[in-house]
C-alpha cells in the first residue's frame, strides 16, 4: 500500500504513456492486416502484403514525395528567415520591437482554420492558381514562428562575451559568426528546422484550404478515409515511426560515444 | 503593421559623415528582420484584413462579391451556428482538463522519477509525431470500435451508464459520439500540453523538496504549495497550446464523430470548400478568432504570467 | 599585420580625455587620461561599477569611446575595431569556445591571422601553462583553474602589445586565486607583456601590479605603486577601500619644521607635512588617519610607559575578536566612536578584555592628512564586496 503511494505518479504517467503509444502499437499492427473490404478497421488475417509492395496504391508515394519535397522546402525557408529574425531580436535594439514580437506569436496562437481559411480568401483575391507554390508559401509561413521561438531560446542562452571573445582574437564580422555564433547556435536552428520539417510535413488543415486540386500525403489520408483505406498506409505510417526511432537512437549513441572517448 | 516594412529601406544620404566606420550597422537588425516580416505581414496579417472585408460582402459566386458593410452575416452565421461554437468551447475546453490530468503526472515522471531513463520516454512521448496524426486518429476507429475490447470494459465497469448520462455518449457505443471526439482530441494535443510542463518541471531545484519537507510539508502539501505554483508557466502555455488548437480542430470531428458532433471548424470548412458562401465562412472565422483572443487575454491576465512571448 | 609583431618601443598604452556615456544616459567613464608604461603590470580596481571594465573594454576595442583617443605607442587605434587591435583580452569566466577543443581555443587567433602551422607554437604555449596533455578535451571538462590558463593561453600567443585581463580570477576559490595571482606575475615578468588587470579585490591588485589606479565613479581617484596607495591614501575613499582606516577630525593649530600640530578634542596630534593632501593653512580643519596595524595598545595602568613624541589617543576597548595573527578590538574614544586596532599576537596583555581603559599611541610619521570636506565612509568594505559586474 505504502509502495502504490508512493508510486502512484508513476503508475499515472505510465499509463497515459500508453495511452499516447496505443494508436502507433495499433497501426503498426494493422499494416500486416489484410482487410476484407475498402476499410482497414477490422482485424481480419496475418499478411505481408501492404509491406511487399509499398507503392501498390494509386498516387499514395507521389503525394507523400510531394509531401517531403514540400516539407523540405518549407523547412528550408522558414529556417532561413526564422533564423534571421531570431537574431535580430536578441542581438540588436530597435523600433517596432513590440509590433515584431507580436507578429511573431499571434500565428501561434491562432487556430490553424482561421489562417488557413484567410490565406485562401487572399489567394482567390489575387486570382493565384492553388497548387505547390500556395501550399510551400503558407507552410512557410506557420513554421517561421516556431522556427523563431527554437532559435531565439538557443541564442538567448548564448554568451556575448563569446562573439567578443573571438573578434578579440582577429576575427572579423563574417569569421565570427562562421566561426563561433553559427555553431554555438547550431543546435537551436536544428532544433528548429527540425520543427518546421515536422509541422510542414503533417500538416493538413492549411494545406486542405489551399491546395487546389494537389495532394500531399495528408490529403491523401483523409480522402482515404471517405473512399476506404489502403493498408500501405499503415504501413508508411510505420516505417516512418521506425525510421525517426532509429535516427534518434543512433544519434543518442554517436553522442555517448563521443562523450565517452573524449573524458 | 504597415510601420514595419515601411522603416527598412535604407537612405543612401547620410547626415553629417560619422566620425566611425562602425556605424553602418545600425541598419543591420532591419535588413535580418525584413524577409521573414515581410512574410508574415503578406501571408498573415494581409490575409486577415482580406478576411474582414469578404466578411461584409454580399453577392454569390457567379455575379461576384462586393463590400456592402453587411455586417447582418455576423449574426446570422451566429444563430445559426451557435451550437457548433459552444460544442467547440465544450470539447476543446474537456480535452484541454484531460490533457491537463493525464499530463501533469507524466511530465512530472519525466522530470524527477525517470533517472536515466528520461530521455528514453521523452523520445517515446515526441516519437508518435513521426506517424502522420491523420493515420494515427484513424487508428482510434479500431480501437474505439463497437464490440471491440476497449468499449466492453468500459461497458463492464458501467463507466459507460455514467458518459450517456453525461450526454457524452449513446446506447453501447463510443464511436460518433462526443466522448469520441474528446478522447482524439486530447490524444492529438497531449504533447502539447507534456511538453511544455516538463520544460518548467525541470526548472523546479530538487532541493526545493527537500526543503519543503525539512519544512514540515507533507508529500501533498508540497506538491500543492510549492511544485505546482512553480509550473504555472507551463501550465499556462500547455493549456494554452492545447485549447487553442482544439477549438478551432475539425479533424477528429470528422473522422470520429457524427453529425451531431460538428464544431465550428467543420463549418467554417464545409462553408469554404463545399459550400462557397465566403462571407458566411470569413464571419465564423472571424468570430472564432476573436473568441479565442478575447479567452486567451483574459486567461493569461488571470493566471498573472503575460512574460509568454 | 605587421603592426602584430612584438615591438620594442612606444608600447605604451596612452588614453586621452577618454569618456563613455551610453544611449541611456549612463555616464560609465568620465574624460580621464591615463598612461600605461610599455611591459608594466597595470591594475585598475574599484567596486563594480566605477567604469574599469568600461575603460578596459574601450582599449580592447570592444566599445566605442564617447570622447577622447586610444593610443599604442604612436598608433592611433580608437576607430579600429577588435579584431584589427593588436591587444588581447582574457575575459571574465573565460568566454572559451564550447564547442572547440583546447588546442582549437588556443590557436584560434593565430588561424584567424593566416598562420598555417600552428602546431609547435600551441603546444609550446600550452607547455607554458602546464596543460599540454589536455589539449583534446573540451572546456567543459576542465576545472576553473585549468579553464583560467586556457584563457591566458589563447590570448598570449597572438603576443599582444597588452594583455587585458578583465576579473580574471574572480570565479576561482580563495586558495586558487592565491596561486593563479602568483602564477600570472610569472608569466607577466616571463614575456614581458604590458598587462592591464581590472578587479574589485584590493588585495589580487597589490599583490600583482607595479602600478594600481583606483576608480570610482568613473574617475581615476589615484594612481600608484601598491605601497604609496596603502600608506599615503589621498582620499577617503583610497583609504578605505585598500583595507580599512581610522578618522579623526582635527583643526591645524599651528606649524613646526615640517610636522604640523593638530588640535583634537582636547588631545593634540603630530601629522608631517608632506603626508597631509589637504590645505595646511592654521586653522583649517582636517581629517587624521592612521592604519589599525600601526597602533600600539596599552592598558591605561601602564601610560606613563608611553614614549614622548608619540601620538595618543585614550579610550575603551568595546570588542575584541582573536584571529590568529592579530587580535581586533574596537575601541570607543571621545574623538571616535569605532576605533579599530590590530595587534600582533607576540606577548598578550590578559587585561585587554573589553570594558579595560586604554591608551592608543602610534608614530607620528605613520599619520595621513587628508581634506575634511569628504565622506568619511567613502569606499568602506559594504560596496567593496558586491560581486563585481
Amino acid at each position: 500500500m505504502r509502495w502504490l503511494r508512493k508510486n502512484l505518479v508513476v503508475i499515472a504517467g505510465l499509463i497515459t504513456l500508453a495511452y499516447l503509444l496505443l494508436p502507433n502499437v495499433v497501426v503498426t499492427v494493422f499494416s500486416f492486416n489484410k482487410p476484407k473490404g475498402r476499410f482497414n478497421y477490422e482485424w481480419q488475417q496475418f499478411s505481408l502484403d501492404a509491406w511487399k509492395n509499398p507503392c501498390g496504391v494509386a498516387d499514395m508515394c507521389g503525394s507523400l514525395s510531394l509531401s517531403l519535397q514540400i516539407a523540405f522546402w518549407a523547412t528550408l525557408g522558414a529556417t532561413a528567415l526564422g533564423t534571421m529574425i531570431a537574431f535580430a531580436l536578441v542581438r540588436y535594439r530597435f523600433r517596432a520591437r513590440g509590433a515584431v514580437n507580436s507578429l511573431i506569436f499571434l500565428p501561434m496562437a491562432m487556430p490553424e482554420v482561421v489562417m488557413a481559411a484567410s490565406l485562401l480568401t487572399l489567394f482567390l483575391n489575387m486570382g493565384a492558381q492553388l497548387g505547390f507554390w500556395t501550399i510551400l508559401i503558407a507552410h512557410i509561413m506557420f513554421c517561421l514562428s516556431f522556427v523563431v521561438t527554437a532559435v531565439k531560446a538557443r541564442v538567448m542562452s548564448m554568451d556575448p562575451r563569446l562573439e567578443q571573445a573571438a573578434q578579440d582574437l582577429y576575427a572579423g564580422p563574417v569569421q565570427t559568426f562562421v566561426r563561433v555564433t553559427l555553431p554555438i547556435a547550431a543546435p537551436g536552428i536544428a532544433a528548429g528546422a527540425l520543427l518546421a520539417f515536422a509541422l510542414s510535413f503533417d500538416d493538413f488543415i492549411i494545406t486542405n484550404f489551399n491546395a487546389g486540386s494537389t495532394v500531399t500525403f495528408p490529403m491523401f489520408v483523409w480522402g482515404s478515409a471517405q473512399r476506404g483505406t489502403p493498408v500501405q498506409i499503415n504501413v508508411i505510417g510505420t516505417a516512418m515511426f521506425l525510421i525517426a526511432v532509429l535516427c534518434v537512437l543512433a544519434g543518442m549513441m554517436v553522442g555517448r560515444r563521443k562523450n565517452k572517448t573524449v573524458s | 503593421m504597415s510601420t514595419v516594412t515601411d522603416a527598412p529601406p535604407a537612405p543612401p544620404a547620410l547626415p553629417d559623415k560619422p566620425r566611425k566606420v562602425r556605424r553602418r550597422g545600425r541598419l543591420v537588425p532591419y535588413w535580418l528582420l525584413l524577409p521573414g516580416i515581410l512574410w508574415l505581414v503578406v501571408f498573415f496579417a494581409l490575409p486577415m484584413v482580406y478576411q474582414a472585408s469578404t466578411s461584409v460582402q454580399q453577392g454569390s459566386l457567379e455575379d461576384g462579391f462586393k463590400v456592402t458593410w453587411h455586417f447582418a452575416t455576423y449574426w446570422d452565421a451566429l444563430s445559426d451556428y451557435y451550437p457548433q461554437f459552444l460544442r467547440s468551447v465544450l470539447y476543446a475546453g474537456c480535452a484541454t482538463i484531460l490533457c491537463l490530468l493525464l499530463g501533469y503526472p507524466l511530465a512530472y515522471l519525466i522530470a524527477f522519477r525517470a533517472g536515466r531513463w528520461r530521455n528514453v520516454v521523452l523520445i517515446l512521448v515526441i516519437a508518435p509525431f513521426f506517424t502522420s496524426f491523420l493515420i494515427r486518429t484513424l487508428a482510434w476507429k479500431t480501437i474505439l470500435a463497437d464490440g471491440g475490447p476497449v468499449v466492453g470494459a468500459l461497458n463492464t465497469l458501467h463507466v459507460l451508464d455514467v458518459t450517456t448520462w453525461l450526454g457524452m455518449t449513446e446506447g453501447n457505443r463510443v464511436l460518433a459520439t462526443p466522448l469520441a471526439v474528446v478522447c482524439g482530441l486530447t490524444y492529438n494535443f497531449l504533447p502539447f500540453m507534456i511538453l511544455p510542463l516538463y520544460t518548467s518541471l525541470e526548472r523546479i531545484d530538487g532541493r526545493l523538496h527537500e526543503a519543503a519537507g525539512d519544512l514540515y510539508a507533507s508529500p501533498a502539501t508540497t506538491f500543492r504549495r510549492v511544485t505546482f505554483p512553480l509550473s504555472m508557466p507551463g501550465v499556462v502555455s500547455g493549456t494554452l497550446l492545447t485549447f487553442i488548437p482544439a477549438a478551432g480542430d475539425y479533424v477528429n470531428a470528422d473522422l470520429l464523430g457524427s453529425t451531431d458532433t460538428r464544431m465550428v471548424g467543420n463549418v467554417i470548412q464545409t462553408q469554404f470548400l463545399r459550400i462557397l458562401d465566403y462571407p458566411t465562412a470569413a464571419a465564423l472565422s472571424f468570430i472564432l478568432m476573436a473568441a479565442i483572443l478575447v479567452m486567451v487575454t483574459f486567461y493569461i491576465r488571470r493566471a498573472g504570467t503575460e512574460d509568454l512571448v | 599585420m605587421t603592426t602584430l609583431q612584438q615591438s620594442d618601443h612606444g608600447g605604451d598604452v596612452r588614453l586621452t580625455g577618454i569618456s563613455k556615456t551610453y544611449d541611456n544616459g549612463f555616464t560609465a567613464v568620465r574624460p580621464l587620461d591615463l598612461t600605461v608604461p610599455q611591459g608594466s603590470f597595470f591594475a585598475l580596481l574599484g567596486a563594480s561599477g566605477c567604469g574599469k571594465t568600461t575603460t578596459l573594454r574601450m582599449i580592447a576595442g570592444l566599445e566605442e569611446p564617447t570622447t577622447g583617443t586610444v593610443h599604442l605607442g604612436d598608433q592611433d587605434v580608437t576607430g579600429l575595431p577588435p579584431y584589427k587591435r593588436p591587444v588581447n583580452t582574457v575575459f571574465q569566466s573565460y568566454a572559451l569556445f564550447p564547442h572547440l577543443d583546447i588546442f582549437e581555443n588556443v590557436a584560434f587567433g593565430l588561424r584567424r591571422r593566416g598562420i598555417k602551422s600552428v602546431k609547435k607554437q600551441v603546444e609550446e604555449m600550452l607547455d607554458l601553462v602546464q596543460l599540454g596533455e589536455h589539449k583534446r578535451k573540451k572546456p567543459h571538462q576542465l576545472s576553473g583553474g585549468q579553464q583560467q590558463r586556457v584563457a591566458v593561453a589563447r590570448a598570449l600567443i597572438n603576443h599582444p602589445k597588452v594583455l587585458l585581463l578583465d576579473e580574471p580570477l574572480g570565479a576561482l576559490d580563495l586558495k586558487l586565486r592565491r596561486q593563479m595571482q602568483l602564477e600570472l606575475k610569472r608569466i607577466q615578468t616571463e614575456v614581458g607583456i604590458t598587462f592591464v588587470h581590472v578587479t574589485h579585490d584590493q588585495e589580487e591588485a597589490m599583490t600583482m601590479a607595479d602600478t594600481v589606479a583606483v576608480m570610482n565613479q568613473g574617475r581615476v581617484e589615484q594612481l600608484g605603486a601598491p605601497t604609496d596607495l596603502y600608506e599615503n591614501p589621498g582620499s577617503t575613499f583610497v583609504a578605505n577601500f585598500l583595507g580599512t582606516s581610522n578618522f579623526v577630525e582635527a583643526e591645524i593649530m599651528g606649524r613646526a619644521g615640517d610636522a604640523l600640530t593638530l588640535r583634537a578634542g582636547d588631545g593634540k596630534l603630530t601629522l608631517p607635512a608632506d603626508r597631509c593632501s589637504a590645505a595646511t593653512a592654521t586653522g583649517g580643519k582636517v581629517l587624521v588617519g592612521v592604519r589599525p596595524e600601526k597602533i600600539s595598545l596599552t592598558h591605561a595602568d601602564d601610560a606613563a610607559g608611553i614614549a614622548d613624541g608619540r601620538n595618543r589617543i585614550t579610550g575603551r576597548i568595546t570588542e575584541s575578536s582573536f584571529i590568529g595573527v592579530s587580535t581586533q578590538f574596537v575601541v570607543d574614544s571621545p574623538l571616535c566612536d569605532a576605533f579599530e586596532v590590530y595587534v600582533q599576537n607576540v606577548e598578550r596583555d590578559a587585561r585587554l578584555v573589553p570594558g579595560a581603559e586604554v591608551v592608543l599611541h602610534w608614530n607620528p610619521a605613520h599619520t595621513f592628512g587628508l581634506d575634511a570636506a569628504q565622506d568619511i565612509e567613502a569606499g568602506v568594505e559594504k560596496v567593496s564586496e558586491d560581486a563585481a559586474a
